[in-house]
């Protein structure tokens, strides 16, 4: 579907999904860890990413469900579309791994995230402008948080520096994802909505790069990149074990008031 | 109530004959309702008692997160989500004020964490229960926070300074989490057969815990008596119990839940609702280790705390290093 030319309110969709379910997706990842982090101060820090993230999710889905306009609200499309229908990329889909990788993805993710929202503030549609300027501030500590982690474990001791760079070698594969584009983005780019995914890498190897730089990790060679998030072409498996969780209430109990 | 059977160190209340002189001083300060300060003079035995009470507190708070987390990735709506996501964030807050004002007494943080891990010091029986349906979170909320709140709206006046503090922040928000573990129950009370029927399971299964976080009646207690004369405890568990039933019974009924006590009936006479203790046998099951959820509760928190250490080891190292590079620079 993505790759045909759509019409402008079917790719501002699509766009708005992609949004959404980046954050709704990884919000769930990161809530997982409720109760569980090495020390309190962090068990705090990651439900409040979460929250963050589930807030933005609401804003982003909310507005994918007006657009669409044909009734589903941010609720509608979380927790009853399929696998197939989801936008995510693949990084938010892994699973959170040791504390030191659930904090190497949100630093991967974050950097993305915080130079698209940036973009976004220029947005031509005034709504998605909007929810970018309320998300930006919030990313902006997302991403001052993750990469100050990333720093100190990269640089603390020698197996948490082993422990980042395998998290590195691990998850490098899934950033090329946030910087295709296709002919939603096309779409976007021509309307003035968002910018063309690809003109943001150079600013991102250069964030990313600095903090490696201060993390003494060293950023992988390889451009290689799984696909298939952002078009729902091809999910990882892990995906639907995310949705059999997050929207099992609302299978279970159709048409249910919560 | 988030500590249960705290007992006071010492022997219970001392006359005033048998008191030292600085003893003297300090019962008329607390007598006075003056505030008891970090760097003022204080009985060992008071100190202990807080620390005991405060620590037991913050446990709870931690602890209480895992109950609670257990519904995050299946919340019912992404508001519902949010919400909770929230409130466990405040809980694991409260969790590190207590610590803050337990460390004015001259125990450390890790100090605190190593007794919980070891299982020496005690959380609240609650949390060794499990939240089975959605309808727990709510009444997690309207019941557990609000038995909790019965104890702590008083201990906002307790004689320690920081703990009394610590309690005014804690008190804003638990009572706007009792109102939202309400409004789950509204939701699920006036919804689809399936939703009332969880409602009323999650009342069936923690109604009689909730009574059990006051502790068992202590009226004749002379820990609890030394206490109280201290302001570090103000009410009785008996009275706090009775004042949450009296409360909680027409919520229930208003959701039109029945409460699981046969016995249970307005008394005139007396003008408070008669109504069943616990299973006390129970109740120190649990305490002892026996309760549903204790092992996996405690195996959780020590499962963290040793899969965190190379973390918390990385963290400090960094701190160290950034420390003598800043040294080194100067």
């Amino acid at each position: 579907m993505s790759g045909q030319v759509q019409s402008g309110d079917a790719a501002l969709f699509e766009f708005l999904c992609r949004l959404g379910d980046n954050t709704l997706v990884l919000g769930h990842r990161v809530s997982e860890w409720c109760g569980h982090a090495p020390v309190l101060e962090e068990d705090i820090a990651l439900a409040n990413t979460a929250l963050d993230l589930i807030g933005q999710t609401q804003l982003w889905l909310g507005l994918a469900g007006e657009v669409e306009g044909k009734g589903r609200d941010a609720d509608a499309l979380a927790f009853l579309r399929d696998v197939w229908d989801f936008r995510s990329v693949l990084l938010t889909e892994v699973p959170n791994g040791d504390f030191g990788r659930t904090l190497m993805r949100q630093f991967l993710f974050d950097a993305w995230h915080s130079i698209y929202l940036g973009r976004l503030l220029k947005s031509s549609d005034k709504r998605v402008a909007d929810i970018a300027e309320k998300a930006s501030k919030e990313v902006a500590y997302h991403l001052e948080r993750s990469a100050d982690t990333v720093v100190a474990l990269g640089d603390g001791t020698e197996e948490s520096h082993q422990r980042m760079q395998a998290a590195l070698a691990y998850l490098w594969p899934y950033v090329g994802e946030m910087f295709e584009g296709d002919a939603v983005d096309a779409a976007m780019v021509e309307a003035g909505v968002a910018p063309d995914p690809a003109s943001l890498r150079a600013e991102y190897d250069a964030l990313v790069g600095r903090v490696l730089a201060d993390a003494t990790l060293e950023m992988p060679e390889g451009r290689f990149a799984h696909k298939g998030g952002r078009d729902g072409r091809m999910h990882t498996e892990h995906l639907g074990h995310i949705l059999t969780q997050m929207q099992w209430l609302q299978r279970a109990y159709p048409g249910a008031s919560w | 109530m988030y500590a249960q059977m705290i007992k006071s160190a010492g022997t219970g209340v001392k006359s005033p004959e048998e008191m030292t002189p600085e003893e003297r001083r300090f019962q008329a300060h607390v007598d006075a309702n003056e505030k008891v300060e970090p760097k003022d003079w204080m009985p060992d035995d008071y100190r202990a008692t807080l620390i005991r009470q405060i620590g037991q507190h913050a446990q709870s708070e931690i602890d209480g997160q895992l109950p609670e987390g257990n519904w995050i990735t299946r919340a019912p709506t992404l508001e519902r989500k949010a919400i909770l996501l929230a409130k466990v964030q405040d809980e694991a807050g409260h969790g590190l004020y207590l610590y803050c004002a337990a460390e004015t007494l001259g125990i450390s943080r890790d100090e605190l964490t190593e007794d919980l891990l070891s299982g020496k010091m005690k959380y609240s029986s609650i949390f060794n229960y499990p939240t089975l349906n959605w309808a727990d979170i709510g009444a997690v909320g309207w019941l557990v926070d609000g038995a909790a709140i019965m104890n702590q709206v008083p201990l906002q006046r307790t004689s320690y300074g920081p703990y009394s503090r610590a309690m005014i922040r804690i008190c804003k928000e638990e009572s706007f989490h009792q109102r939202q573990g309400y409004d789950i129950m509204m939701k699920m009370a006036q919804g689809t057969e399936a939703q009332k029927r969880m409602a009323q399971d999650a009342l069936n299964r923690l109604w009689f815990p909730s009574l059990m976080m006051f502790g068992p009646s202590d009226k004749e207690s002379v820990h609890s008596a030394q206490s109280m004369a201290w302001k570090i405890k103000i009410n009785t568990n008996d009275e706090l119990r009775q004042k949450f039933v009296d409360q909680t019974v027409p919520q229930a009924e208003y959701l039109g839940l029945t409460v699981p006590d046969e016995t249970l009936k307005w008394n005139e006479e007396r003008g408070h609702y008669d109504f069943a203790e616990p299973d006390w046998k129970e109740f120190f099951d649990v305490l002892k280790g026996n309760g549903p959820c204790n092992t996996d509760r405690l195996t959780a928190r020590q499962e963290a705390w040793k899969e965190g250490k190379w973390v918390r080891d990385a963290m400090m190292a960094h701190a160290r290093k950034k420390a003598a590079a800043k040294v080194a620079a100067e």
